[in-house]
This record gives structure tokens, C-alpha cells and sequence, in this order.
């Protein structure tokens, strides 16, 4: 009897050894596409940032003095500075835009799926094409944008290639680019808002729509809105196409940024350590902002 | 008894609605006076909580006049149409607390949309005041409904039976004039429906307001209404007390939703005798009508007695103090609520016959026609 059933439980261990084999076995191809893919590129950056390695050259470990470099390079700080102004201009814009457009398109009657597609189409367009399209229409003599403003009396900037306003065109394109993402998130969230609820908040007193939005949908759109503000961070810190495209970081490092700056140090410079070492920094900031939006979202804004 | 519009209740003359081509409310007109309960029966999509959604101005009507407290409101905004409503999911909000639920309807309405402001409105000048008052009538809402303990926490800490109990709070808390709910206890647990429906009752007395109670349940609308409407396919048919409802239904569409085990209909004939014949066998009514004829009897009408309408017990169900006995007679099927005493067995062969005076007489077109009883002795 009890050595039946030591060995009905050698079988059962057997048995789950052979399970998690089988387990290990189909999860491979997985974990080896991870670890080549994601892990081993991420290690290997990590570990450059602290060499001096140009391209053909034997990697020469420095410790943190690419650090010590990155602070000390004014145009490091200028990018990073560009950056934070960038994203501090696109998130809080795109995100109210693509919120404004979400609830217009709610609330209107018809054309819905017209106006979705409409204001989406930025986001499936190809940056680098548009861009070739925003370069005509902030043309400083032939643009539309301003020969609208020359017909209303105003000498219009040259958008592009002046110091003073390149930084706001490339956000403006930035936030056209991304309102209509936010958009489609919002929307998805507002439907999962119960129309109880607001027909709720109509008898109970609520009576005009801005009344109505304060007291459900604001409230009730947290979540959705906690995720499109880090989203809308993390691609807006991305930021490189446009400005590749545009200014390549001209006039006079006026539009520098991160990734941008990672680039010519890498690419153009090849300074690979050094470019690695602002990859890092980036990488830091992104694992930040999420960190921050799992902590706010499991604290504040979930009701279950 | 309500013939006269009662200027002080909630009324609705001719309210029609028609969506995407469907008409859902056919010329509706329903009065419900200050201080009665009435239930608005009927099965589901007959248009029922339609016609609730125009009444709280949710939804628009085709056509129709609201009247609550004798104002015409048909195109006033909900908020101003000094009713209240009980939704079916409830409908609180879950961000905030069971005491903030329940002040909604004051905060929207004594509180300027600044002082709404979290935090930055309590500082307003007057604010503090307004907001003590608040709070004092919340707790003297809360407390009869045995809220009080759990006026800090979320709706999504609370049972059914709670939320269904803060639901109900914050309709009543600013007294309204019309008190409308749509199908409160269909998310409840049986036990549960048989309580909340006596706390509903109680604070319908307490409201004193034109209450309309949405529901497709009949033991709900006979337990707890004062009137009811019963309601088809967008249009009432019979607005009465519950008994002249059961017992003398105007329309054969009203006989056989009302009462359960459902009504026995069994084809009948009345020859230029004027006496009913069911299966060619006389019986002890006769009527104006000529022709065929549709006989109501319900389960407890049937009597046995000699030389009545032969029937084989197909089978019995046993429910405790009585039981169901289905009976074959002729091509139908009947049930019989079995007499007390003796408890017939399948197979066995009864004589059926049935009080005439309960017996009810149904046209062609499904309206109730009247009966006469012939004499004083049976078939």
C-alpha cells in the first residue's frame, strides 16, 4: 500500500519533471528571440557606454568617463534641454487635442467613423513623407502658413530654419502627429464609460455637458488618461524622424535632441561608447516614466 | 377613480416614439397621482423603459406631453423636471463614496459649479455651511436605510443589495416630485427581491411622490402596486388595481401575462342558444356573442364535479401546500390547481367543471365579452 504509493508519487514527480521540460521546450524559441533580440543588444549597450570603442577599433574600458563627458558637452545639455521642452510641449498638447477631438466626435450626431479616420491618418501616414509636405507648408516665402499670415498683415517666421521657433514648428508637427493616437484611445475609454452614467448624472442634476464631464467622464477616463499622458511621453521623447528630416538639428543645435544627438555621435562621429552612453540615458528616462505610471496606476486611478 | 387628471402626479398624454422605423410607444397616455405606486408590467421590449427614459427626459418622444406636478416639462432638460430615477445597473458613480453618491443631486444643485471644485471650492466663502448641510441630510437619508456605517466606502466594496440601497437614497434624497424605477431588483437574489421589495414600498410612503415602477415581474407589480399598467408591444392595455387586473382582465393579452401558472384558454362556441358550448358540451354561461369564442379559465377555477369535462391527469406537480395537476382535455393541455385533500394520480380520469361566476369570455379580436351565468345550477 505505502510502497504503492511512493512510487505512484516518484511517478507524479517524474511526471512533472517531464512537464516542465515540455514547458521549457516550447517556451525556447521565445526566450532565445528575447535574449538575442532584446537582452544581449541591451547588455552589450550597457557595456559600451563604459568603453571607448569606435567602429574597426578594440573596445577600451573607461569606466564612467563617458558620463563625465556627457556632462560637461554643452550640446548634450542643449539636446537634452530641447528634449524636455519638446515633450513638455507635445504631451500636454497632444493629449488635451486628441481628448477635444475623442469627446467632439462622441458627441456628434454623424460622421463619426469620417472624423476618426480623418484625424488617424497622421499616425498610419509616413512621418518622412509628411514631412516633406509640413517642409512646403512652413516654407517662409512659399508656404501656405505664411502667406495666410502675409494676407493679415503679419510677417510670418521662417518656421524652420530660424532658432527662435524651430523647437514649436517641430512640435506642432509633433502633436499633429500624435493627437490623433490619443484620439483613438480616448475613445476607446469613453466607450467603456456606462451611458447609465451620465443619464444618471442628467437626473440627478448635472446639466450641462461641462457639468456632466466633471462629474463621470473625467474621472472615470483616469486610467485611460494616465496611459495616453506616459504613452504620448515615451513616443514624444522618441522624437527623431522629423528632425532628421527637417533641421537635422540645426539652425545652430537649435532642434538637437536625444536620439538625434545619439545618432550623429554614433553614426556620423562614430563614437559608438560615447552614443551608447546617451542611449542609456534615454533608456533611464523611459524605464522611469513607466515605473512612475504602473506606480500611479496601482495607487490612485484604478476602481475596480 | 382616475378618470380626472390629477394635476399634482406625473402624467403622460399620447407619447409616441418610433425608432429607426420601429414604433415603439403607440400613443401612450398613463396618470399616476401623488403618492401612488404604479407598476408599469409588461414583458420585456414592450417599450416599457422607453416610455420611463421620456418621462426623465433621457429620451425624446415623437410626439407627447410630460406632466409632473402639473408643469409641462416634455422639453425640459432631466434636471429640471424635478424627477428622480432608480437605475436598472444602478448607475452610481464608482469614483466616488457611498456618502457622495447619495449628495450628487444636492452638491449639483445647492453647490455653484466653483464650489464643486475639490479641495480649492471648500474655501469659497459660504461653501463650508453648505456642505455641513449636505452632509446632515445624507446621514438622516443613509440611516433608515442602514447606510450609515458604510457611507465612506466605494460602490465597488458594496454588496447588490447595498448599492441597490444607495441607488434608492440618492433618488430620494431632494424629495422629488415623479420617482421613477427601472426593473430595481432584477440584480438581486431572490431572497434578497422579497425584502427590498418592502424597503421600496416603505420609501415610496416616506417620498409621498407619483411613483413608476418598471418591471416585467407580475408577483413584484401585484406584491407592491397600487395600480397596475399592464403594458404590449407599445401600448398599454389595462390600467387597474391588481385584482380587477387578475380577475377581470380587458383583453386576452392581459389575461395571459398576469398570473402563474398561466391562464387556461380553451376554444368555446356560443350557438344561437346563447348558451357556451366547450367540445359541444354545454355549460352554465351564456352570451350576446355568437360564434367562436375563447374560454379563460385560471388553474384554482376549476372544480370536479359530476358530468363535467372529461380529462386524464397527465402528470402532478407537488409544490407543498398544493399541488399542479395537468390535465389533458380534448387536444389541450389544462392545469388545475388541485383541490385540497385527495391527490389525484396520473392516468386517473377527472370530470372537470368550473366556477362561471370566475370564468372570463374573450371575442375574436381578443377583447373580454361578457358572460352571463344561466341558472343557478351547473352543467
Amino acid at each position: 500500500m505505502s510502497g504503492a504509493a511512493v512510487s505512484g508519487a516518484r511517478a507524479a514527480s517524474r511526471q512533472g519533471h517531464g512537464e516542465a521540460l515540455g514547458a521549457w521546450l516550447l517556451t525556447l524559441p521565445a526566450a532565445i528571440s528575447f535574449a538575442l533580440l532584446l537582452l544581449l543588444p541591451t547588455l552589450a549597450a550597457i557595456a559600451m557606454a563604459f568603453t571607448e570603442y569606435e567602429l574597426g577599433l578594440v573596445p577600451v574600458w573607461i569606466g564612467l568617463e563617458n558620463f563625465r563627458e556627457l556632462l560637461e558637452d554643452r550640446g548634450f545639455r542643449r539636446s537634452f534641454l530641447n528634449t524636455i521642452i519638446y515633450v513638455g510641449l507635445v504631451a500636454p498638447l497632444s493629449v488635451g487635442l486628441g481628448l477635444a477631438l475623442a469627446l467632439l466626435i462622441e458627441a456628434g450626431a454623424r460622421g463619426r467613423v469620417f472624423f476618426r479616420a480623418v484625424f488617424f491618418l497622421p499616425v498610419v501616414s509616413l512621418t518622412v513623407a509628411m514631412a516633406a509636405a509640413w517642409q512646403y507648408l512652413l516654407h517662409p516665402t512659399i508656404g501656405p502658413v505664411n502667406t495666410l499670415l502675409r494676407m493679415i498683415g503679419v510677417a510670418g517666421p521662417a518656421w524652420l530654419s530660424s532658432s527662435d521657433t524651430v523647437l514649436i514648428s517641430l512640435a506642432a508637427i509633433g502633436v499633429w502627429e500624435n493627437a490623433g493616437f490619443n484620439m483613438v484611445l480616448f475613445m476607446a475609454g469613453l466607450t467603456a464609460i456606462p451611458r447609465e452614467l451620465r443619464e444618471a448624472a442628467a437626473v440627478d442634476g448635472a446639466r450641462s455637458g461641462w457639468a456632466r464631464f466633471w462629474l463621470v467622464t473625467w474621472p472615470l477616463l483616469g486610467p485611460t488618461t494616465l496611459f495616453v499622458v506616459t504613452i504620448t511621453m515615451i513616443r514624444s521623447i522618441r522624437v527623431f524622424d522629423t528632425v532628421a528630416v527637417l533641421t537635422r538639428g540645426g539652425p545652430n543645435k537649435a532642434s538637437e535632441v536625444l536620439l538625434y544627438t545619439m545618432y550623429t555621435e554614433g553614426f556620423t562621429f562614430l563614437r559608438l561608447g560615447y552614443s551608447a552612453a546617451i542611449t542609456l540615458v534615454f533608456l533611464a528616462i523611459v524605464l522611469g516614466l513607466m515605473w512612475l505610471q504602473t506606480r500611479v496606476l496601482d495607487r490612485r486611478v484604478h476602481y475596480g | 377613480m382616475k378618470d380626472t387628471p390629477d394635476v399634482s402626479g406625473l402624467s403622460v398624454e399620447g407619447a409616441r416614439l418610433t425608432l429607426g422605423g420601429t414604433p415603439i410607444l403607440r400613443d401612450v397616455s398613463l396618470q399616476v397621482a401623488r403618492g401612488e405606486f404604479v407598476a408599469l408590467l409588461g414583458p420585456s421590449g414592450c417599450g416599457k423603459t422607453s416610455l420611463m427614459r421620456i418621462i426623465a427626459g433621457i429620451l425624446s418622444a415623437d410626439a407627447g406631453v410630460v406632466r409632473i406636478g402639473g408643469r409641462d416639462v416634455s422639453g425640459l432638460h432631466p434636471a429640471e423636471r424635478d424627477v428622480a430615477m432608480v437605475f436598472q445597473s444602478y448607475a452610481l458613480y464608482p469614483h466616488l463614496t457611498v456618502a457622495q453618491n447619495i449628495a450628487v443631486p444636492l452638491t449639483m444643485r445647492r453647490l455653484s459649479a466653483w464650489r464643486r471644485v475639490p479641495v480649492l471650492g471648500g474655501l469659497l466663502p459660504g461653501s463650508r455651511a453648505s456642505r455641513a448641510a449636505i452632509a446632515a441630510d445624507v446621514a438622516r437619508i443613509a440611516e433608515p436605510l442602514g447606510l450609515s456605517g458604510l457611507l465612506d466606502r466605494k460602490p465597488g466594496q458594496l454588496s447588490g443589495g447595498q448599492r441597490q440601497r444607495v441607488a434608492l437614497a440618492r433618488a430620494v434624497i431632494r424629495e422629488p416630485g415623479a420617482f421613477l424605477l427601472d426593473e430595481p431588483l432584477s440584480n438581486l437574489d431572490a431572497a434578497l427581491r422579497v425584502t427590498t421589495r418592502r424597503e421600496i414600498v416603505d420609501i415610496h410612503r416616506r417620498v409621498g411622490a407619483a411613483t413608476l415602477y418598471v418591471t416585467h415581474d407580475q408577483s413584484e407589480a401585484l406584491t407592491m402596486a397600487d395600480r397596475i399598467a399592464v403594458m404590449q408591444s407599445g401600448e398599454i392595455l389595462q390600467v387597474a388595481t391588481p385584482e380587477v387586473i387578475y380577475r377581470e382582465p380587458v383583453d386576452l393579452r392581459v389575461a395571459r401575462f398576469i398570473g402563474s401558472p398561466r391562464i387556461n384558454l380553451l376554444e368555446a362556441e356560443v350557438g344561437e342558444d346563447a348558451v357556451l358550448r366547450v367540445g359541444g358540451q354545454a355549460t352554465a354561461l351564456h352570451s350576446a356573442a355568437r360564434g367562436a369564442v375563447t374560454l379563460g379559465i385560471r388553474p384554482e377555477d376549476w372544480v370536479l364535479e359530476e358530468g363535467g369535462l372529461a380529462a386524464r391527469v397527465e402528470h402532478t406537480e407537488f409544490l407543498g401546500d398544493h399541488a399542479l395537476l395537468h390535465l389533458r382535455l380534448g387536444a389541450t393541455v389544462v392545469i388545475m390547481r388541485s383541490p385540497p385533500g385527495r391527490m389525484p394520480h396520473a392516468g386517473e380520469c377527472l370530470r372537470l367543471g368550473f366556477d362561471p361566476a370566475r370564468a372570463l369570455l374573450f371575442g375574436p379580436e381578443g377583447r373580454r365579452i361578457p358572460a352571463h351565468q344561466r341558472e343557478p345550477a351547473r352543467v
